[in-house]
């Protein structure tokens, strides 16, 4: 009996161990990015491989999750594809070279956290635990870069976010997690400025997803609106898998809007442009957030015409050097043509504000490494408190109080709208501010 | 009275969409009438004839109304497949049994799903016009979708109570002893049953897909309508799902015009609950 | 016999526990401890669920209800109201618990597959309203601010902390079951799962035991909710009432035996080692769902009385050593 009893245990633990081995160390801790690499460029060394000649070289494991599949796909995608722009430009160049000589070189760590938070919080832990990441960018999507930043910080990794422009995230007592979009609450206020000039007497009617973004957004819109003036005269949040617009849209029209401000992300934004112009409402101007600066919204035809909407960065309408030295400020990095060119020649695609955001990224991980002159997280995290500069994306500069740690207060944004050109093809021109405007908007898009 | 013009504009198109709902749960509610078996790959079969739907028209071109005679027979072929390997050996076990073996059908085919299309949405933008009446506007897709629904369920109805495999459906669905002491080969109907089951599902998925974007796990939500639809109109009772499928699209209209949008599901579950709780057997006086 | 051997159907899951409490730290990998927990947290709620499950034979589907009901009220009053940890989670378990005794007042009166739908409903049902609840923050949820570590010695040793707590969570779940199983109280919900009628005739008030069955199933489940919330630092409606994770522990409890003290600990391990390999493999990653369906459905078809179950079936022997 005793002895059963004993063979049976130690069976059992051997096959609880083995089990758990499985379950925790079976992934390669080498494996290639999952992202597509431009072709032109080897595949950079795996990051985990001990540098050979020690000060001489060494190279930074980055680590983050992109969105591969699920909702958030179209412009994780494009996030990525900037970052590794960055990175495979910085190593072909031969790396940056510290004061003390050595070469640092980067690699990148990651995962397809398919758009779920549950997924990105174990893989974030994954990165820093199993990959031995350096430094670490969000994923895409601020409900997603929530998640990943409590990872971050409870380990004390520092975290650039690009794609996550929630402001709450940075009023959570972080201190290593630091944002390079515009945040939020600011996104709609430059249309609304717009808008001010085009019929100050508007009725808007706002309808937003219900995540973390789009009510931070809204949480700005709504007081910016009624101070100048505006009647809002609905306001509705829908789920971010809503399908049937047409319950809201009968609403719209019922409360007499003649604007429509708000959407959320790539996917419900686009569904709810299309049905807003099936049914034939009559809307004067519509503002949606994150899917018209997407090159793939003309894929909605004559449903992306006249729709606006906010943008990080336009490639028609890109910051300047002789900008920063106007405004007394540091230039750093490539010029926006240079940056264009060389995604497009990588992508074939012209880049959105997604891919300048991913880009510029890796650029203040850069200079910030560059100015800490080490590749030590509390330097890097004082340069980073520190930076105040100017690039092709625009101004970069972060909130140092406590409590608003890691907020973006130097970047601005522009609006664009979808217009035709002569040759009747669908563009994007960049309507606000006037004094970077490529075209004047149309309005009203539809008739009263 | 406001509201009353907001409800004017909203009911064509919760009634429209009420129909292919209710063709959905009638999928549903088929195999628990004849079977007692409630069949979570539901949802997942669903998502199936969405990209069916998706297949057939952007890929091959050909017209999504007649893509839905490809779809319908992949569907219940399907449906025998998983009648008979997963469901058939469980048929008398207790109600576990059953729930868990078409939950795992369900995590199968979402896996290969989302191996094949990924968890992404996708589009089909299909265009077919619309309508203008009076101060709302029917889009010619769900006009359509609404009618396959009715000719669906007609034709439903014909082979129930018209054919003779119809025939023996109701049969079994009594009695199944019974029906088999007549001779009946009770499981080849089950097997019919549960593919005409896993049919209607897909259809259903097939049409939705023609005007609302979809992912290999939108099924899902589909599924717990129809949940919310059978039971309303009766577990096993196929027109009391057409008529409880035209309930949840009144209701997803008319509650919109007093509350906030996020409020239907509360509304939609809480009622749920309560018909489970109160009236089992549904709202419409179903079998018993 | 001596006290020692009467008990010994709760010595080798203690064992399992422990082997994972001190896993991590031999080791010395944070990654350990992280795989470990996630196993603890299984076995904890997957334990509770077969209270429920496999004493009554009720067929829960949304047994994640209390997950996230519970621990959205302790993490709220973790949060909001700036209580300490301790207090939270007890005040998770407790509100779960409150929650199941009025749930169950209600549709425990359904039987069989009236009952699983039900507590699908209950399930969503719960999510949307939360989804509403501007309390609770709505959709967006609640966001802990990091300065609450610090009260726990920073956000390192919290969650070295949590994953302690977790442990205890699950000797406590597993505690439970084993008296229940081995109570009066538990034979006499043995006796509705195989015949309620009978039991009834034979002097069980079904009705009283089935509920607070119901109770004791939920109590610990909202308990792991807080600690869970407290852990990742965040809670949004769906990641706190995901009904493929209720389904997930249905899985682990059939795949270990149900109605055993062992069954759910080895289903748990088991569901979550393979899971774990399965997600992180470049092969299995897109189809391991397919995969862990299959697996259930042979289960589910050729040995549906789980591993436990089946060894204690093979080998009288061991059914003093396998409870």
């Amino acid at each position: 009996m005793k002895r059963t009893l004993f063979n049976l245990f130690a069976l059992l633990v051997v096959f609880s161990l083995a089990l758990t081995a499985c379950g925790g160390g079976a992934a390669p801790a080498t494996e290639a990015p999952v992202v597509e690499a431009p072709a032109a460029t080897d595949a950079p060394a795996a990051a985990t491989e001990a540098p050979v000649a020690a000060p001489e070289e060494v190279t930074i494991t980055v680590g983050f999750t992109a969105s591969q599949t699920g909702a958030q796909e179209v412009s994780s995608k494009r996030q990525v594809n900037g970052f590794n722009l960055w990175m495979n430009q910085v190593n072909e160049a031969g790396g940056l070279t510290l004061s003390d000589g050595t070469v640092v070189k980067f690699a990148a760590q990651s995962y397809d956290d398919e758009s779920t938070k549950e997924r990105v919080q174990e893989l974030y832990t994954r990165l820093i635990t199993e990959d031995n990441a350096d430094f670490l960018i969000s994923p895409y999507s601020s409900g997603l870069t929530a998640a990943a930043a409590v990872i971050a910080e409870q380990n004390g990794k520092l975290m650039i976010t690009t794609g996550a422009a929630d402001d709450d995230t940075y009023k959570q007592g972080y201190t290593g997690v630091f944002q390079l979009y515009t945040p939020g609450s600011l996104y709609l206020t430059s249309t609304v400025d717009m808008l001010k000039t085009l019929d100050p007497a508007a009725k808007i009617a706002i309808v937003n997803e219900s995540d973390k973004f789009s009510t931070a957004v809204v949480g700005g819109l709504k007081p910016y609106a009624e101070a100048a003036g505006f009647e809002i005269v609905l306001e509705e949040a829908y789920a971010s898998d809503t399908a049937d617009f047409g319950p809201i849209i009968n609403k719209i029209v019922d409360s007499g809007a003649t604007v429509v401000l708000g959407g959320g992300h790539y996917p419900d934004g686009s569904t709810f442009a299309r049905q807003l112009y099936e049914r034939k409402v009559g809307i004067q101007f519509i503002g949606i957030l994150v899917a018209p600066p997407d090159s793939k919204f003309s894929e909605l035809g004559d449903a992306a015409l006249g729709v606006t909407g906010p943008s990080q960065w336009e490639g028609k309408a890109t910051h300047t050097e002789e900008e920063a030295n106007g405004l007394g400020i540091e230039w750093f990095g490539p010029s926006g043509e240079e940056f264009s060119a060389a995604f497009e020649a990588a992508y074939t695609d012209k880049p959105t504000y997604h891919a300048a955001g991913g880009y510029t990224a890796g650029l203040l991980l850069e200079k910030a490494i560059r100015d800490a002159d080490s590749v030590d997280s509390e330097a890097v995290k004082a340069a980073l408190d520190a930076t105040n500069i100017f690039t092709f994306y625009g101004g970069i500069k972060f909130d140092t109080s406590a409590e608003a740690h890691g907020l973006q207060v130097g970047h601005s944004m522009v609006v664009i709208q979808w217009q035709k050109n002569e040759a009747g093809e669908l563009v994007r021109e960049v309507v606000w501010p006037a004094d970077v405007a490529t075209k004047a908007p149309i309005f009203p898009i539809t008739a009263p | 009275m406001q509201q009353i013009n907001l409800l004017l504009a909203s009911l064509p198109d919760g009634i429209l969409l009420g129909f292919v709902y209710g063709v959905a749960a009638m999928g549903l509610t088929l195999i628990w009438g004849v079977m007692n078996v409630i069949n979570l790959s539901h949802g997942p079969i669903i998502s199936l004839g969405m990209f069916g739907t998706y297949i057939i028209f952007i890929k091959l071109g050909v017209n999504p109304y007649l893509g839905l005679f490809i779809v319908a027979p992949i569907g219940l072929l399907l449906g025998i497949l998983i009648y008979t390997v997963a469901v058939h050996r469980v048929i008398n076990a207790p109600h576990l049994s059953s729930l868990l073996a078409t939950f795992s059908v369900n995590m199968i085919i979402i896996g290969l799903g989302t191996a094949a299309f990924t968890t992404s949405p996708y589009n089909v933008d299909f265009n077919m016009g619309s309508v203008t009446l009076g101060s709302t506007t029917l889009l010619g897709t769900r006009l359509i979708a609404a009618l396959a629904s009715v000719i669906a369920t007609g034709s439903l109805y014909l082979f129930l109570y018209r054919t003779r495999p119809g025939k023996y459906i109701r049969a079994v669905a009594n009695n199944r002893s019974a029906a088999e002491l007549m001779g009946i080969p009770s499981s080849r109907i089950l097997a019919l049953s549960f593919g005409l089951g896993t049919m209607l599902a897909a259809i259903s998925g097939a049409l939705i897909a023609t005007f609302f974007p979809f992912s290999i796990l939108s099924g899902g939500g589909y599924e717990l309508k129809s949940f919310v639809i059978g039971v309303l109109g009766g577990l096993g009772n196929p027109i009391g799902a057409l008529v409880g499928g035209l309930a949840l699209g009144v209701l997803e209209a008319i509650v919109p015009a007093f509350l906030e949008t996020s409020w239907v599901p509360v509304i939609e579950f809480g009622l749920f609950i309560l018909v489970l709780l109160v009236r089992p057997n549904g709202l419409f006086g179903a079998k018993q | 016999m001596t006290n020692w051997q009467k008990h010994i159907g709760i010595i080798i899951p203690l064992l399992v526990i422990a082997g994972l409490m001190l896993y991590p730290t031999i080791t010395g990998k944070a990654a350990a401890r992280e795989t470990a927990f996630t196993i603890l947290k299984a076995i904890a709620l997957a334990s509770s669920l077969n209270i429920l499950l496999g004493y009554t034979g009720y067929v829960s589907f949304g047994h994640i209800v209390f997950f996230g009901f519970g621990g959205y009220v302790g993490f709220y009053l973790l949060s909001s109201q700036g209580m300490s940890l301790w207090i939270c989670i007890l005040a998770g378990g407790v509100s779960s618990g409150v929650l199941a005794f009025l749930l169950g007042k209600a549709i425990l009166r359904l039987r069989g597959a009236y009952f699983a739908l039900a507590t699908i409903g209950v399930n969503e049902a719960m999510r949307a309203f939360i989804n509403n609840f501007d309390l609770f923050g709505g959709p967006t949820g609640i966001t802990l601010n990091f300065k609450a570590y610090l009260a726990y010695g920073g956000a390192a040793k919290a969650l070295e902390m949590a994953f302690y707590v977790v442990g205890g969570l699950a000797i406590l779940a597993i505690i439970l079951s084993y008296i229940i199983r081995t109570s009066k109280f538990g034979l006499g919900l043995l006796a509705i799962r195989e015949n309620e009628d009978a039991a009834e005739v034979m002097g069980v008030f079904a009705p009283d035991a089935k509920t607070w069955a119901y109770v004791l199933s939920a109590i610990i489940p909202g308990m792991i909710g807080v600690l869970f919330f407290f852990k990742n630092g965040n809670v949004e409606p769906h990641d706190a009432f995901p009904l493929h994770a209720s389904i997930e522990l249905l899985v682990m409890v059939m795949l270990g035996g149900q109605g055993t003290v062992l069954g759910p600990i080895l289903g748990a391990f088991a569901y979550q080692g393979m899971r774990g390999y399965l997600v992180t493999s470049d092969f299995f990653k897109d189809i391991q769902l397919s995969v862990s369906g299959a697996l259930l459905l042979i289960i589910v078809l050729f040995i549906p009385a789980g591993a436990v179950g089946w060894l204690r079936q093979r080998f009288p022997i061991l059914r003093r050593v396998l409870a």
